[in-house]
């Protein structure tokens, strides 16, 4: 690709965008080679703590691109600068459309409630944080040796979506003592009352200091905040990474919530810029939009029918008809204010799912499967109930024993079925390793009958 | 774009310019410590490994094993009788749609799904063998007089001259910091390292008390063993031979196969042979016995004994071969009896296992185990070189 020419048209894409009333941060472009590009799909970030499952999933992408699979034309991150990373691979024309594309993106980012809360919290700098994390891991790693690291890194990473995004990235520990209780009242009544004698079947109310709250006081659902506050014998070092891990968490929440109107909003304006980009040359031109018809098809290659839908689709349909409806004005408040669960639920509706041809299925695990009558609320559901709670199980703290054993408590009912019990055990065996008390996971079996899994730490940690 | 994003862009993009992100893989060094893990766990299940390895064909140094990619585990729903799920296309309720083609996942999430890999990793059967016999030994392994014939180099003591090779650095330093640190109080500055500092190891030839040993092995290739009963008796010497020729030097294997006769054979030939007829368990033990009083004087040589056979011997033969047995019993510093069996189950119950059996009461020098499988072997293994080993 020649840089000069792209350059040229990128300052012209940035003029037009800035025209249509698009705003955000400056973004700085790179251009990467494709297996840098492949690292920043995996890790999420393009410097990022080492860990042996990034290394697993990349072998699997890897496996992935070479048949022809997947293709990855940019990434982007929010902040202040926005970074872009662009495939070196990409075409003159793939390049042009891909800079309108990171532009929506930025515009997206830099206005979004959810992006601009995370973006307070974690800072606007989150490619350099991450990078930042890395090495203070490798130091870890260079004190304490690969194993240990390892271990806590096992445990952090294995909770990764069990944060609570409502709580903030930074909370103070629990308050000491439950707070005052009001002493009670002298009023006319309770003199009476009092002269009937003592009452015993009351309980005393003591007088004495407020009770130590216990720990945690409610169901605790940012397990990696509280294991970081709360695990018995967390060296400081161990706890560090629990915060690296969990603020990169936050700074993926808004990335996950919003991947529908995210993704729909950049391919929206990746479309309506290259319209008004005449000063184009008409190949470019066409094979940008080849490019664009590409990656917002409904279906993939010749398929007919999808079992799955492509969030470029969706999202760009949906702001389609929303602007064409309401207007650009209103489109920016509702990209402004709303997620993907709001998205979805207030604009999908029931005539631009009949367009899109989108239909729900439902059939035992491993056979046919059966279309479905048209039922919108349901639709809205089965497209949102994979991405609640970050896309994870609804596990909570809900109990530390005075010799600081563990309860943790899976919320059956509001994720309509127990844990895989195989899997727990592992979680809970990674989890021991750092909280080095026993862990009780408190879940349902497949009958939903109450059922527990202990693991305890082993011998050999306990006399290492 | 700002003004510095276009220089930026230009050298990232030029030609000849390279990003720091060339220099090296962050994907591949996790990928190696993911191998790194992956071999982590397969040595701790070698047992299976070299139970179901195909090594007895020959020619392979290496033993290829399939594995599967390591999953990172974490909160999962129990998968659902039931699924659901939105999909796009030419569809009318009622419609029955076949299992999905694997999605053009493309732009999903990636998500954390790894979906199975498998493939395979290579093992040097040298390494496995280091792994497996870590901590096994021959049992009661004694010092010999006889030729002193590990004389040997040994370090021994230190002196200021020497070849270059043999200089000792940390002890160099040691000097040199002891020098340095009398100087300093002298006042005088010094340079890090002088001649005087320098020492070099020393050799010297030391005779070693001989450690001679021999194995002999000996194998019931009568018409009652079967091929799969040859196939475990032969992975068993095997991996024996090969724990024991990394363990020590010089040490002389011997290989007799019998079936109503003896005969001695070379490694390769003993690995191929099989043979017809009935069995008697005295005609190799006496083929032993012939073999150790020519060659192996017990005085000079420790030896052992490890035979493998179904243990169904002529009921004609019992006392001859117990008669025999004894006597090597006595010049061995260990006999064990491999029992090639069907059954599971640890204690030998056949003729000649019971034979062993007797002898075997707790000076540790006779040993019996019975094997139903590939599988067993490493227990075997287990039994006469670690328990053993320790027991002594």
């Amino acid at each position: 690709m020649n840089i000069e020419e792209w350059q040229i048209y990128a300052a012209r894409i940035e003029q037009l965008a800035a025209d249509q009333g698009l705003k955000y941060h400056p973004v700085e472009f790179e251009i990467v080679p494709e297996n840098f590009m492949t690292e920043i799909a995996i890790y999420g970030l393009p410097v990022r703590m080492p860990h042996w499952s990034f290394g697993a999933r990349y072998i699997y992408q890897l496996i992935q691109h070479r048949m022809g699979l997947s293709r990855l034309f940019e990434v982007v991150y929010p902040g202040n600068p926005g970074r872009a990373y662009l495939a070196k691979s990409n075409s003159i024309a793939e390049n042009v459309l891909v800079t309108a594309h990171v532009l929506g993106h930025a515009d997206f980012s830099a206005n979004n409630l959810l992006f601009r809360r995370s973006q307070a919290e974690v800072g606007e700098h989150i490619v350099e944080q991450a990078a930042a994390h890395a090495r203070r891991i490798s130091q870890a790693i260079q004190d304490h040796g690969i194993e240990a690291v390892e271990t806590v890194l096992d445990a952090a990473l294995a909770l990764e979506q069990h944060v609570d995004i409502h709580q903030g990235l930074r909370r103070e520990k629990y308050p000491e003592r439950m707070p005052d209780r009001a002493p009670p009242a002298v009023d006319e009544f309770s003199q009476r009352y009092a002269l009937l004698g003592p009452d015993t079947a009351r309980p005393r109310i003591s007088t004495g200091p407020a009770k130590r709250t216990p720990t945690p006081p409610h169901p605790e659902q940012d397990l990696l905040w509280f294991i970081a506050q709360y695990a018995p014998d967390l060296e400081p070092w161990e706890r560090d990474i629990f915060l690296a891990v969990r603020e990169e968490s936050f700074y993926f929440y808004p990335v996950f919530a919003c991947q529908i109107m995210n993704e729909g909003w950049a391919s929206y304006w990746h479309a309506r810029l290259l319209r008004e980009a005449d000063f184009l040359p008409q190949s470019c031109y066409v094979d940008a939009i080849k490019c664009h018809s590409d990656v917002v098809r409904p279906t993939a290659g010749s398929e007919q029918v999808a079992l799955s839908t492509n969030p470029y689709h969706l999202g760009f349909s949906i702001w389609e008809k929303i602007i064409e409806q309401q207007g650009l004005e209103q489109a920016r408040r509702i990209m402004s204010e709303d997620d993907d669960f709001s998205f979805v639920r207030n604009h999908l509706t029931l005539e631009l799912a009949t367009e899109l041809e989108l239909f729900r299925y439902e059939g035992p695990a491993n056979g046919t499967l059966v279309v479905q009558d048209v039922d919108l609320p349901a639709l809205h559901e089965a497209l949102l109930s994979p991405k609640y709670g970050f896309g994870a199980p609804t596990v909570s703290a809900a109990h530390v024993h005075l010799d600081g054993r563990l309860d943790l408590l899976h919320d059956h009912v509001a994720d309509g079925r127990g844990l895989d019990p195989e899997r727990s055990r592992k979680v809970l065996e990674y989890i021991v390793r750092v909280w080095r008390r026993p862990v009780t996971l408190a879940t349902v079996d497949g009958n939903e009958h109450g059922m527990e899994i202990t693991v305890s730490p082993s011998l050999q940690l306990e006399s290492g | 774009m700002s003004e510095n994003t276009s220089d930026e862009t230009s050298t990232a993009g030029g030609a000849g310019e390279t990003g720091w992100y060339d220099l090296f893989s962050r994907g591949a060094r996790d990928w190696l410590r993911h191998n790194d893990k992956i071999r982590e766990a397969v040595r701790r299940h070698l047992p299976e490994i070299i139970a179901g390895a195909d090594v007895l064909s020959g020619g392979t140094s290496t033993v290829r094993v399939p594995v599967r990619m390591l999953e990172h585990y974490r909160f999962r729903l129990r998968s659902p009788g039931e699924q659901q799920g939105v999909g796009q296309g030419h569809a009318r309720p009622g419609d029955r749609i076949g299992r999905p083609r694997q999605e053009d996942e493309s732009r999903g999430q990636g998500g954390n799904e790894e979906g199975t890999i498998q493939y395979t990793l290579e093992f040097r059967i040298d390494d496995i063998v280091d792994w497996l016999w870590e901590e096994m030994k021959l049992p009661n392994l004694e010092a010999k007089t006889g030729r002193a014939k590990d004389d040997d180099w040994t370090r021994e003591g230190w002196d200021r001259r020497g070849a270059r090779a043999r200089l000792d650095r940390r002890r160099s330093l040691k000097e040199s910091i002891k020098r340095r640190g009398m100087q300093a109080e002298s006042g005088v500055t010094s340079p890090p390292f002088t001649d005087d500092d320098l020492r070099f190891r020393q050799l010297a030839k030391r005779e070693q008390p001989a450690m001679q040993a021999v194995v002999i092995l000996l194998l019931d290739v009568s018409g009652s063993m079967g091929e799969r009963e040859r196939r475990i008796a032969k992975a068993f010497f095997f991996w024996v031979i090969q724990g024991l020729r990394r363990q020590y030097r010089d040490l002389d294997l011997v290989f007799v196969a019998h079936t109503s006769q003896a005969w001695e054979f070379q490694e390769e030939e003993f690995f191929h042979v099989s043979g017809t007829g009935g069995t008697l368990a005295s005609a190799g033990l006496e083929k032993v016995r012939e073999i150790i009083q020519e060659r192996y004087n017990p005085s000079q040589y420790n030896v052992y004994l490890f035979y493998a056979s179904d243990g169904e011997n002529f009921p004609s033969d019992q006392i001859q071969a117990q008669a025999v047995l004894k006597e090597l019993a006595r010049a061995c510093n260990y006999a064990g009896f491999l029992e090639v069996s069907v059954l599971t189950g640890e204690e030998p119950d056949s003729e000649t296992g019971k034979l062993f059996l007797e002898l075997a009461d707790g000076d540790g020098q006779v040993g019996a185990f019975r094997v139903a499988g590939v599988e067993d072997i490493w227990k075997a293994v287990r039994y006469f070189f670690g328990q053993q080993a320790q027991t002594s």
